[in-house]
């Protein structure tokens, strides 16, 4: 599978669930006396160390802890004997794409069938051991009990028995009001080892004989390497090769960063800039303008938004590209040694560094092993493969293992990029100000597109997860225009999702001032009956929605009057099946003068997204993705000048930091639907609901982002 | 190149390194102790931050030929024995997410609470605004700095 066709697999499959796992339901070969393992993401050994395999890349957001939580809960283990072994690309498991916001929602059934399925072999190896009825034993804290008797085994002592029988394939699942582990607020499995610094991430993995090497780029996006110097360059202390490893980059390997950046920035590259040495953001701006009318693919159709008579309301709506911006810079260890080539790689996708690998040094895919490092931040970046392949060439050009590193300057002008959008928005408003029809047309290039997948009729792939529906308006359609740009398209946390709720919640914020209405009852009265919008995988329901803003709105005290200098706005989104309502609280600093600035005190988030697996980690993705969805909507811009990113580090794109961060309270509905997407449904409600607090505020309407530009 | 003489972590460490060379990559690359991280490579996100003297410095932007012979402190040598309080603090409070730049915050935080046994919310503030963090767990930091402080001084006996 390529590597975009993958992300769709996500993408689709997210709504699908347990299909994408084949791992549960291949027979496993590798139980025997010594070792317990009926399925691929669980071995349980005669000394009682019970390992769970998590086949997702930790970025962060918690999988480590989350997906072993799942298996542990149905084979009632005890939680402190377990040890979790990361997975690195294999084909036990399906699509170990992290992304998507699906790792707990796609391996919520096959981990939970995976512990069951050993929980009930271990019963009846221990009912055979001791003769007895298997209905009078029962397993609890990684022992088999057997009460009549008062007798008990634990889970190792089990380990040779249950390797010789037949492996279940329709087990009993727990119901939620037995659990023991999940819901409970445990302690995160990475944590010691990430405050004593101990915890190895790409960029800290080290191998005997390892070079390092730094990379020299066309700055102009698309540009080639036309010639390059050396010499310089060679004269650097430990600067041991210096050699073009592609049309468009040279590698300057040494034996440490240092000298390797000290080595490319004295090397001299002439670069045939391309066919992009003149673009400019501008006009990236201007071609969205143009394709404004273009023939669109409908998204979401309900009604006839053409038929509909009344008052007419239009905006339109625009955002820039974004970088990602992960702490840990890009970085990839490679070691090609003839037929084969290993890779130490903090990615989110082991198997498409492996097959892309493959490809780049003349490598069966099978004969590239990739094992997943920690990684310092993932949201997106890390679904492109680029640092891997670029790792493997420099290996085999200089046959050692090599670490390529990214510098910050380079992540930030090579990377690939939140997609640049127009939004139009235009309703039809009744007597009482509120919509009978709504159109919204997303004029965007299409990442995946870029990638050469665009996906049926052009509409990418991913939309189907992140620009759905919110109310159930009776007339109402969601259009998509295509458009094309050179400039490096990702997927960044929330993808669409957030331009989408950026100009769909601002526009209902105007709906609701025309109509002389608060903006929450104004929300709630389009949601006041229980509706189901089916879009693409997804059902849509306008109850749980309208569950998320009411918790949020009473949590906020949304009916008592804030105190004076403070304002508020409010809302709502779903992705990634998840649903998200927030309160942003503001003041602004400088008053009611023209250069007032938003000063964040407080947001309020509610969350529906099924049952919760642990409360502590949902916590910290709904603040990190608030903390994260506030520098998109405050500063995140980049620009292209000359066919070159303009912004270079931490000073001319500029994350939040503690002086700006607001209190973020979180708050979830009380559910025991299967679990929905958590690492990015925060995100888009964040820049309506804080541009909805400013126009309270000063009664200017944002309608472009980001705010301080 | 030049032959340099560095206290680490109580440790003295000879090394043959350019003198320009940033103290990060000699930590990193020289001495393989990686808990400091690189993040920016210009003093903008703390992520390197470690000791020189006791006091919090960017070591990405740091010439190894200034620290020569003075004291300098890794995250591995934060604690001479055990956990020390804010490490404790940062695991009670759950702060990591991706990790990546806390080492960096428990240094930075570690030479604030030296100085500054109980310090404010603003006290934080200024002393932490140097460290990026992209996961978003500032509020969870503020909570276990006010945490670890408030049990050194039950404890009555500061690191």
């Amino acid at each position: 599978m390529s590597p975009v066709s993958r992300r769709q697999f996500v993408a689709i499959g997210g709504a699908a669930g347990a299909g994408l796992v084949i791992g549960f339901y291949l027979p496993h070969k590798n139980s025997s006396a010594e070792v317990f393992s009926p399925n691929a993401y669980l071995r349980i050994t005669p000394d009682n160390k019970v390992t769970i395999v998590c086949a997702r890349s930790e970025m962060g957001q918690g999988v480590r802890t989350a997906l072993p939580m799942i298996l542990a809960e149905e084979l009632e283990a005890d939680w402190k004997q377990i040890e979790i072994e990361q997975a690195g690309a294999s084909t036990l498991f399906g699509d170990q794409t992290t992304g998507g916001s699906a790792s707990v929602r796609t391996t919520w059934d096959p981990m939970r069938k995976a512990g069951a399925q050993a929980r009930e072999m271990l019963i009846s190896a221990a009912a055979l051991t001791w003769g007895v009825p298997r209905s009078g034993c029962t397993a609890e804290s990684g022992r088999i009990k057997h009460a009549p008797s008062n007798r008990s085994l634990t889970y190792g002592e089990l380990v040779a028995q249950a390797s010789t029988l037949p492996i279940p394939t329709d087990v009993p699942l727990k119901q939620s009001k037995d659990y023991k582990i999940v819901g409970q607020r445990l302690a995160r499995v990475d944590s010691l080892a990430k405050v004593k610094g101990e915890a190895v991430f790409g960029i800290d993995f080290r191998m005997p004989g390892m070079k390092f090497a730094l990379l020299s780029r066309c700055p102009v996006i698309g540009g080639k390497v036309s010639a390059f110097d050396d010499k310089d360059s060679k004269k650097v202390f430990g600067v041991s090769y210096v050699g073009k490893i592609s049309d468009s980059a040279v590698a300057v390997v040494a034996d440490n960063v240092w000298g390797a950046m000290e080595g490319r920035r004295v090397l001299n590259v002439t670069w045939d800039e391309g066919p992009n040495k003149d673009l400019d953001t501008a006009a990236v701006v201007a071609s969205l303008k143009q394709a404004a009318s273009k023939k669109a693919a409908n998204i979401y159709s309900a009604g006839d938004p053409a038929k509909t008579a009344g008052r007419k309301i239009s905006a339109e709506y625009q955002l820039p590209f974004m970088a990602h911006a992960p702490m840990e810079p890009g970085n990839c260890t490679a070691h090609y040694q003839g037929g084969k080539c290993e890779l130490w790689a903090p990615t989110q996708v082991p198997q498409d560094c492996r097959d892309s690998v493959a490809q780049a040094v003349g490598l069966d895919p099978d004969q590239v092993k990739v094992n997943v490092t920690l990684m310092g931040g993932g949201f997106g970046r890390r679904l492109e493969h680029d640092y891997a392949v670029e790792a493997a060439l420099v290996s085999k050009a200089i046959n050692a293992p090599v670490k390529v590193i990214w510098t910050r300057e380079d992540e930030m002008r090579f990377s690939t990029y939140r997609p640049a959008s127009l939004h139009q928005l235009h309703a039809t408003v009744d007597g009482s100000g509120f919509p009978i029809a709504l159109t919204h047309r997303i004029i965007a290039p299409s990442i995946s597109g870029q990638k050469g997948q665009p996906g049926p009729n052009g509409v990418d792939p991913d939309l189907p997860d992140e620009a759905g529906p919110v109310y159930g308006i009776p007339n109402y359609a969601i259009d998509y225009v295509l458009t094309e740009t050179p400039v490096p398209l990702g997927w960044m946390r929330s993808v669409y999702a957030l331009q989408a709720a950026f100009a769909l919640e601002s526009f209902i914020d105007e709906l609701a001032v025309a109509a002389n209405k608060d903006p929450l009852a104004y929300r709630l009265h389009l949601l006041e009956k229980d509706q189901d919008l089916p879009y693409f995988t997804t059902t849509w329901k306008t109850g749980r929605m309208r569950g998320v803003l009411k918790l949020a709105a009473e949590k906020a005290a949304w009916d008592k009057p804030l105190p004076a200098g403070r304002y508020r706005g409010i809302a709502c989104f779903g992705c990634f099946a998840s649903y998200m309502a927030e309160v942003v609280e503001i003041s602004m600093d400088g008053g009611q003068t023209e250069n007032a600035q938003p000063k964040i005190h407080r947001v309020v988030a509610a969350v529906d997204c099924g049952q919760v697996v642990n409360p502590s980690i949902l916590e910290q993705q709904i603040q990190g993705g608030v903390i994260y969805a506030l520098t998109n909507a405050l500063r995140a811009k980049i620009t292209v000048e000359k066919g070159r990113v303009v912004q270079g580090n931490f000073d001319d794109y500029s994350p939040l930091r503690m002086d700006e961060t607001p209190t973020v309270e979180v708050y979830a509905v009380s559910s025991t639907e299967a679990p929905t997407g958590i690492g990015e449904p925060s995100v888009p409600p964040v820049a309506p609901g804080l541009c909805n607090a400013i126009y309270a505020a000063t009664k200017k309407r944002i309608r472009s982002l980001p705010i301080l530009s | 190149m030049a032959d340099i003489t560095l206290r680490v972590n109580g440790s003295e460490r000879k090394v043959s390194v350019a003198p320009e060379a940033p103290l990060l990559w000699v930590l990193r690359d020289t001495l393989e102790l990686t808990g400091t991280k690189f993040g920016c490579g210009a003093g903008l996100c703390g992520a390197c931050t470690v000791h020189v003297e006791g006091n919090a410095i960017r070591s990405c932007s740091t010439p190894v030929s200034q620290v020569a012979g003075k004291s300098i402190t890794t995250i591995e040598g934060l604690s001479a024995k055990g956990l020390h309080v804010l490490q404790q603090a940062w695991l009670a409070e759950e702060v990591p997410q991706c990790g990546y730049c806390q080492t960096g915050q428990i240094m930075s935080a570690a030479a604030l609470l030296a100085k500054t046994p109980n310090p404010t919310d603003d006290e934080i503030i200024k002393a932490m605004n140097g460290n990026l963090c992209r996961c978003g767990t500032y509020e969870r930091i503020r909570k276990a700095i006010h945490r670890a402080a408030s049990n050194v001084s039950a404890s009555g006996a500061a690191r």
